[in-house]
């Protein structure tokens, strides 16, 4: 049967009149794919323009309205051995982007500034102590300010809006003391400059910024990094519906799905969009949204969720919510009250400046008032005042924090943890407690053999074999444990029984008990399929499976001192043998997501601070409730959203990878704050003392920061 | 030391120079795919697979055999 691919929702209009698309693509190994995808996709009749970018495996196609047409060029990318999943950038990843470009351009012109003015700066100094006349001097000077203000009024944007926009909101942050620090500058070296000064601090103010700049510009490009992985893998999960437009079937993306279209769901898929059943018999699993991992029937005129996994029968549904937009009512209210209730944890960064802005300010002010008392002028006082607030102006400070959290994501990276939301790093080392939800988190999300051990390991391999024919939930789970990725040439499926081929002469014969002619005692852990070849038959167990290293990774969090405990959804039967093959003594089945925030809440109540690791979409509301959540990659979107942090792969590792590095990230934040303290202890009563000069300040302000970031490296350490 | 006064302009403005071709750079999107780049230069198939360097690509294989 042919069917109709329809992807009009990704396709853009371009300025030239051509039509665009983005595609995530799969499958890249090596420098030599960009020649090949390219080539492959330009010579697709239509297409004007095929752009790999190989930093961030995407593909940005172009072709002529009517001539070309997207689904060819899917077929080229098939045909090469890659494969294409055509996405819509996300707005929050556009403007990071647009962030992150801004800010280069920022560092580009605080970098040639600073250049320029220290090259002028050494000159002064080293004048100063030799013959420099005053008239070479005031020329020196004038040129620095020539590059500084234009300079500095460009690239100390991103910190003069921030500031502004917290003293607007009566609060201090970081950027309130930067900003005053590099204004106050650069104005008192103007002044200083006019009336023929030997100091001006334009050099302190620029290289002030250029530092910060570094900071900021790493950081943003370490979040766009993950951003753009996450927007592939995003890219990656989409399906494609079948709708049905009359009696024709068409796909199209999941997405594109509006309430009232008809769809049909055919066995081993998973159900699109919210709707209700208008024809078809079938079972469910519906682990991804209640986390029950016994199947539900329906049939015609059932509600049925988005995310289900069809097994047994063709489904023809009516969307009554569409795509994202799809969600269990109780859910959704569960989510507002527990994202509105989530304390907003205050961030290490915004501490300190809360402390150390009120600080630096008055420690100026007393320097002021101490210098006018003691007799001074008050040309002295006030430039001794500013030098105060320029010295402590919280350059190490302000990269104390930052440059930890991008060397710390860069590990977490490394580990298959991809962060998503700020802070996320401080949070996670502050848990005393993980919550596990056991379905699809402790277990793996899809079901596999479990009783390999007793089995006839040759009759395991050809019913393996067989089972590549089915797309049978059951028979794909099977078919993980075919060694031979090729199916039998003869092989035949019969809907609702199983599928049968020709294996060495002899019939054989995978699918339900009745088909093969095989008595089996019904077990309600494992769903069973049986297999015959000949007159020998096994009975294979299929259910889920704990994750590989699931037992090692727990008993290392509970090495690390971490309470554990498993929230689940499905029935008690069904959590005990985990729980006790984990050796986790609290737990508890068959929980309501409300229950499971009433966990929660009563455990933050009693002080602890929860770790929440779920992927249903029952799990939802419990992952905002918690201090910080984490969430597999196969979890639901709606899930997803709400986790801090996605982790991939098929182990259980990237959970206590994620809380090693965070717990160093800490300490090393805490250790860079208390380094960038010392150096203030030191400095501040030299500059209070009037000894200062701008040479003094540029040496401890980059000593200051280099420190700083070399420790900050110090994160990256050994994850595995 | 009047030198300076054309010297320094000068070396501003070849500074100015390197800053607005690295803002250039950065508006055409040279920087947006680093590895790629990378790897790019690797490939000749940005030459264009015209009869000429066909012809000339055949005329110096047969004379590799010979």
């Amino acid at each position: 049967m042919t069917e109709s691919l329809d992807l009009s929702l990704y396709a853009k209009p371009m300025a030239d009149g051509t039509l665009g698309m983005e595609l995530a693509v799969e499958g890249i190994a090596c420098g030599g794919c960009i020649g090949r995808i390219e080539h492959a996709v330009r010579s697709v009749p239509g297409v004007t323009e095929a752009r790999l970018n190989f930093t961030n495996r995407r593909l940005h196609v172009a072709w002529s309205p009517g001539l070309g047409e997207p689904a060819a060029i899917l077929r080229a990318l098939e045909d090469g051995g890659y494969h294409g999943h055509p996405f819509v950038p996300m707005r929050a990843e556009q403007q990071e982007a647009a962030e992150a470009r801004r800010l280069t351009r920022c560092l580009a012109v605080a970098g040639f500034a600073a250049m320029n003015i220290m090259l002028l700066s050494v000159s002064v100094w080293s004048g100063n102590v030799t013959d420099i006349t005053p008239e070479t001097r005031d020329f020196f000077h004038w040129a620095s300010a020539l590059i500084a203000l234009p300079a500095a009024a460009y690239a100390g944007r991103p910190f003069f809006t921030s500031a502004w926009r917290a003293l607007k909101a009566r609060s201090l942050n970081m950027d309130v003391p930067i900003s005053l620090g590099v204004i106050l500058a650069l104005g008192m070296s103007l002044i200083e400059t006019a009336n023929h000064a030997e100091h001006a601090y334009f050099d302190s103010a620029i290289m002030l910024l250029f530092f910060l700049l570094v900071g900021r510009a790493l950081d943003h490009a370490m979040r766009r990094k993950t951003r753009a992985a996450a927007g592939n893998l995003a890219a990656l999960k989409a399906e494609n519906a079948h709708r049905l437009i009359g009696d024709e079937l068409v796909s199209v993306p999941s997405a594109a799905l509006k309430a009232g279209d008809r769809v049909l769901v055919k066995p081993g898929e998973r159900v699109p969009a919210d709707g209700v059943v208008l024809g078809g018999k079938s079972d469910l699993d519906e682990s991804l949204i209640t986390g029950e991992t016994a199947h539900r029937n329906v049939a015609s005129g059932a509600t049925v969720y988005a995310g289900s996994m069809n097994y047994s029968g063709a489904l023809t549904l009516k969307v009554t919510a569409a795509g994202g937009a799809a969600l269990i009512d109780e859910i959704e209210k569960l989510l507002e009250k527990a994202a509105s209730a989530k304390s907003r944890a205050m961030r290490l960064a915004d501490r300190a400046s809360r402390v150390y802005a009120p600080l630096v300010h008055l420690t100026a002010a007393l320097t002021l008032a101490g210098w006018l008392i003691a007799g001074a002028s008050v040309h002295d006082a006030i430039i001794t005042a500013i030098a105060v607030l320029i010295i402590t102006c919280p350059c190490a400070l302000a990269l104390a924090i930052p440059a930890v959290q991008v060397v710390a994501s860069g590990a977490l990276f490394r580990a298959n943890v991809i962060l998503s939301a700020g802070g996320a790093v401080e949070r996670l080392a502050e848990i005393d407690t993980v919550i596990f939800d056991k379905t699809g988190t402790l277990t793996l999300p899809e079901p596999r053999v479990v009783n390999t051990a007793v089995l006839d390991q040759e009759l395991l391999r050809m019913a393996a074999r067989l089972a590549l024919s089915s797309r049978h939930p059951l028979a794909v789970a099977l078919s993980r444990e075919a060694a031979m990725r090729v199916p039998f040439d003869d092989a035949v499926e019969e809907p609702g029984q199983g599928v049968r081929a020709r294996i060495n002469g002899i019939e054989g014969r995978l699918g339900s008990p009745q088909f093969c002619d095989v008595i089996t005692p019904s077990t309600a852990q494992a769903s069973t399929v049986c297999f015959r070849h000949g007159d020998r038959f096994a009975v294979i167990a299929i259910a889920q499976k704990l994750r590989s290293d699931a037992v090692d990774v727990v008993n290392s969090l509970r090495g690390r001192g971490l309470d554990l405990c498993i929230l689940s959804g499905d029935h008690a039967e069904a959590v005990a043998p985990v729980a006790r093959a984990l050796a986790i003594e609290h737990w508890q089945g068959g929980l309501k997501p409300a229950e499971k925030i009433a966990r929660i809440e009563a455990l933050r109540a009693s002080g602890r601070r929860v770790l929440m690791v779920g992927d249903g979409l029952n799990d939802a509301p419990a992952l905002a409730a918690a201090h910080v959540s984490l969430s597999p990659i196969s979890a639901a979107d709606v899930t997803q959203a709400q986790a801090d942090a996605v982790f991939l792969g098929e182990k259980l590792k990237p959970v206590l990878d994620a809380v090693v590095v965070a717990r160093r990230a800490r300490g090393l934040m805490t250790q860079n704050l208390w380094l960038a303290a010392v150096y203030n202890a030191i400095a501040v009563p030299v500059a209070i003392a009037g000894a200062v000069t701008p040479l003094i300040a540029a040496l401890a302000m980059s000593g200051s920061s280099l420190l700083v970031t070399l420790n900050a490296i110090r994160a990256k350490g050994g994850t595995r | 030391m009047n030198v300076l006064v054309y010297l320094v302009p000068l070396a501003l403005g070849l500074g100015l120079t390197g800053l607005f071709t690295f803002l250039w750079a950065l508006r055409s999107g040279q920087y947006s795919d680093v590895d790629g780049a990378a790897l790019r230069v690797l490939s000749d198939d940005d030459l264009q697979e015209t009869q000429e360097t066909q012809e000339t690509q055949e005329t110096e294989d047969r004379r590799g055999l010979a």
